[in-house]
């Protein structure tokens, strides 16, 4: 085996498993911020990682109705996209200068994995529940893929129309994409979709413990629903990354306060998440939709011409 | 033609504590019909009442609801007071108001509550039952109990509260107040629980009449019927307070006319520990004649009724109960259809429904032969004979 294969597959490795860890970290803060906003004790430091371990540990249990194939491969492909995805995102991080031609693509395309995968998975469970929340969660996929898209095109534009993600967090060197009009308008966009990518609420209608007892997820059990809690934990400690990578210039911010600035910033990203998801009740698919469709992808059109007029005027703040 | 699913809330479902059971027919997110089918737990109160004596009874129906604790037995203790005629001693009639308006404070914190975590609002949901815990502890401090307060006796109150009691329940209550602010301006300005509430299963007046819904359901439809003011009882005619209204009978209306009669409840509690006057708390009830009486109290989800007829022993002969959610659930029927699911999720909560209180058993008998019909054999029957007629089609 070649010595670039063997790397590959370290990257591989290290970016997943050092994503799930940092995933249960950030899982067990934010749950453990949430109850201290609620005024309850919270969970102790490692119970999240007890829960997937008390899942792996379970009979995979699959209902009569389930198409099997379907429904037992959801969560393993789901989990790999994200595994993937961190791979790349961690090594864009840290060596910008080697990425590959169009890498920005496949992260989107990586990113929405979870989201088609929670569909196949519900849809094959033959559940009525889990078919609503499949139908929801087609919705929510539609409603805030264009906006992010819109919003990702600001650094695109700003870093000369190129897809290479190494290439768009060495442009931000001077200047972050954050700190200009069209960059914050983006970001704000962005942030608003991270919190539908994640599911959290008020996005969290696909799972809606209250109304179709947690819908796409309401058949899986044992080491499928681990899956599926790792996958999205390894999401909420990914698109913060990408958030930061796309907008506000990865670990590359010039001088030795890159590292510790890079904390704050990722910090602020899942602190947003907690925050939203606990001051706000969940919205209805239709309200949810207008919400995307003709609020956020204006403003992430605007943002987006606000950038090119910048860049074509030479007005570096717009 | 449209594809219609059957979504099931119940017989058991996170969005409520009890066994109660909703089919949703939807075509696609659209609920076209409801059935509601309840009496999963039915517990024989009202035939055990029969074998309890007068005095025995209250500790039975005060466990009709563990939330309207104070409600149902102040009725059914107002039907047999009508049936032996009692005056009941002044101090007793505050102290049964204390009791009545703190359990209609913590019932409607419960609900605010309830409904937060139904619009996946958990933080609402644990702020309002941090905010009812003060009142937790001073029905604890007046009755010894958080639930099932034993408080009422026929003729009086079983026990007397300390000035220092009532000391504790005016701060506490008061105490409440700026809370209650918050939450409620936190209901008044949220965008989005205006998004989510507001022109939300509307219950018209006229539905309110036809299903004769009762309490914060019919007041948020803009009924003003409320049993304290149109026939007083214990001292809601010695102090002053207001029926809230809501005029648009949505699910925002009700939640507003919640959160405004917590005001109310804290309004009369301070006022009864003001006036309250010395005094006898028991009336020394000794026996009770023949006759039959009813009472009615506003529990905290509508008007309760009960009715009790005695025969001149010591045990009722008969007694009636009827819960407010018995007339509330039905509604649905008018406010759910056209709705989509995650909306009839929180219709549903809106009306506070309370199912095992509500239970009942029925009977149905030939109107002419006054045969019973419909046996549990009978029932086996058709059972067995659609199972066949499914098997065939």
């Amino acid at each position: 085996m070649s010595g670039q294969a063997m790397w590959a597959i370290l990257t591989f490795l290290a970016a997943g498993i050092g994503t799930m860890l940092l995933g249960l970290a950030l899982r067990w803060v934010d749950r453990k911020v949430t109850a201290l906003v609620q005024w309850r004790v919270g969970p102790p430091w490692y119970q999240p990682l007890a829960d997937v371990l008390k899942l792996m540990g379970k009979e995979t249990l699959m209902p009569s109705t389930a198409r099997g194939t379907g429904f037992l491969l959801a969560p393993i492909i789901a989990l790999s996209a994200t595994a993937v995805t961190a791979a790349i995102l961690w090594r864009t991080l840290l060596v910008p200068q080697e990425g590959f031609l169009g890498d920005l693509i496949v992260v989107i395309y990586l990113l929405m994995v979870p989201a088609l995968m929670t569909v196949l998975g519900a849809s094959a469970s033959g559940n009525p529940h889990a078919s609503i929340g499949a139908g929801r969660e087609v919705k929510l996929l539609l409603s805030y893929e264009a906006p992010l898209l819109l919003a990702f095109l600001v650094p695109i534009a700003r870093s000369g129309w190129t897809l290479d993600l190494g290439r768009i967090v060495t442009a931000q060197a001077a200047s972050p994409v954050v700190f200009s009009v069209s960059g914050v308008l983006a970001v704000v966009v962005a942030v608003v979709c991270m919190q539908a990518k994640l599911g959290q609420v008020p996005f969290d209608l696909a799972e809606a413990e209250c109304e179709i007892m947690s819908g796409v997820y309401v058949e899986y059990s044992g080491p499928s629903l681990a899956c599926w809690l790792m996958a999205r934990m390894m999401l909420l400690a990914l698109l913060p990354l990408l958030l930061i990578l796309m907008f506000w210039g990865g670990l590359h911010t010039g001088a030795w306060w890159g590292v510790p600035a890079f904390l704050g910033k990722y910090v602020l990203f899942v602190a947003l998440v907690t925050l939203i998801r606990n001051t706000n009740p969940r919205l209805r698919i239709d309200q949810t939709m207008r919400l995307f469709w003709f609020v956020l992808v204006p403003a992430a059109a605007v943002a987006v011409v606000l950038s090119m007029t910048g860049i074509s005027r030479g007005i570096p703040w717009l | 033609m449209s594809h219609r699913t059957v979504v099931n809330i119940g017989p058991f479902h996170p969005l409520q504590e009890e066994a109660e059971f909703f089919q949703l027919y939807v075509d696609g997110e659209t609920v076209v019909d409801v059935d509601v089918r309840l009496s999963y737990n039915h517990r024989g109160i009202e035939k055990l009442d029969e074998s309890k004596t007068f005095d025995q009874v209250p500790f039975v129906v005060e466990r009709v609801c563990g939330i309207c604790s104070a409600s149902h037995p102040l009725a059914y203790i107002q039907a047999v007071e009508e049936i032996a005629r009692v005056r009941v001693p002044e101090r007793a009639l505050y102290l049964r108001t204390i009791v009545n308006e703190l359990e209609r404070l913590h019932s409607h914190l419960l609900w605010v509550g309830l409904a937060g975590h139904f619009l996946g609002y958990n933080t609402v949901f644990m702020w309002a039952w941090k905010y009812r815990e003060p009142v937790m502890d001073a029905l604890e401090v007046a009755t010894g109990s958080r639930v099932n307060y034993a408080n009422c006796k026929v003729g009086g109150v079983r026990r007397d509260m300390t000035a220092e009691q009532l000391r504790m329940i005016d701060r506490a209550s008061d105490e409440l107040r700026a809370p209650l602010e918050m939450l409620t301006n936190a209901v008044l300005d949220d965008p989005v629980l205006h998004a989510r509430l507001k022109k939300v299963g509307v219950l018209t007046p006229e539905a309110v009449k036809l299903y004769g819904a009762v309490g914060p359901t019919a007041r948020g439809s803009g009924v003003p019927i409320d049993v304290r003011r149109d026939d007083p009882y214990a001292a809601y005619d010695r102090v002053d307070w207001q029926v809230i209204t809501a005029p648009h009978g949505d699910v925002f209306s009700k939640a507003v006319v919640r959160l405004l009669e917590c005001f109310e409840s804290v309004k009369i509690i301070r006022q009864c520990v003001r006036d309250i006057p010395r005094g006898e708390i028991d009336a020394k009830v000794e026996d009770i004649p023949p006759g039959e009486g009813v009472g009615h109290v506003e529990a905290p989800r509508g008007e309760t009724f009960h009715y009790v007829r005695s025969d001149g022993s010591n045990r009722p002969v008969r007694h009636k109960v009827r819960a407010p959610s018995y007339n509330n659930i039905p509604t649905f029927k008018a406010s759910c259809i056209g709705l989509e699911i995650p909306d009839v999720a929180i219709t549903l909560a809106s009306v506070d429904p309370c199912y095992s209180c509500t239970e009942r058993m029925c009977r149905a008998v030939d109107a002419e032969t006054r045969k019973p019909l419909y046996n549990f054999a009978e029932l086996v029957r058709l059972s067995q004979q659609k199972t066949e007629r499914l098997r065939k089609s």
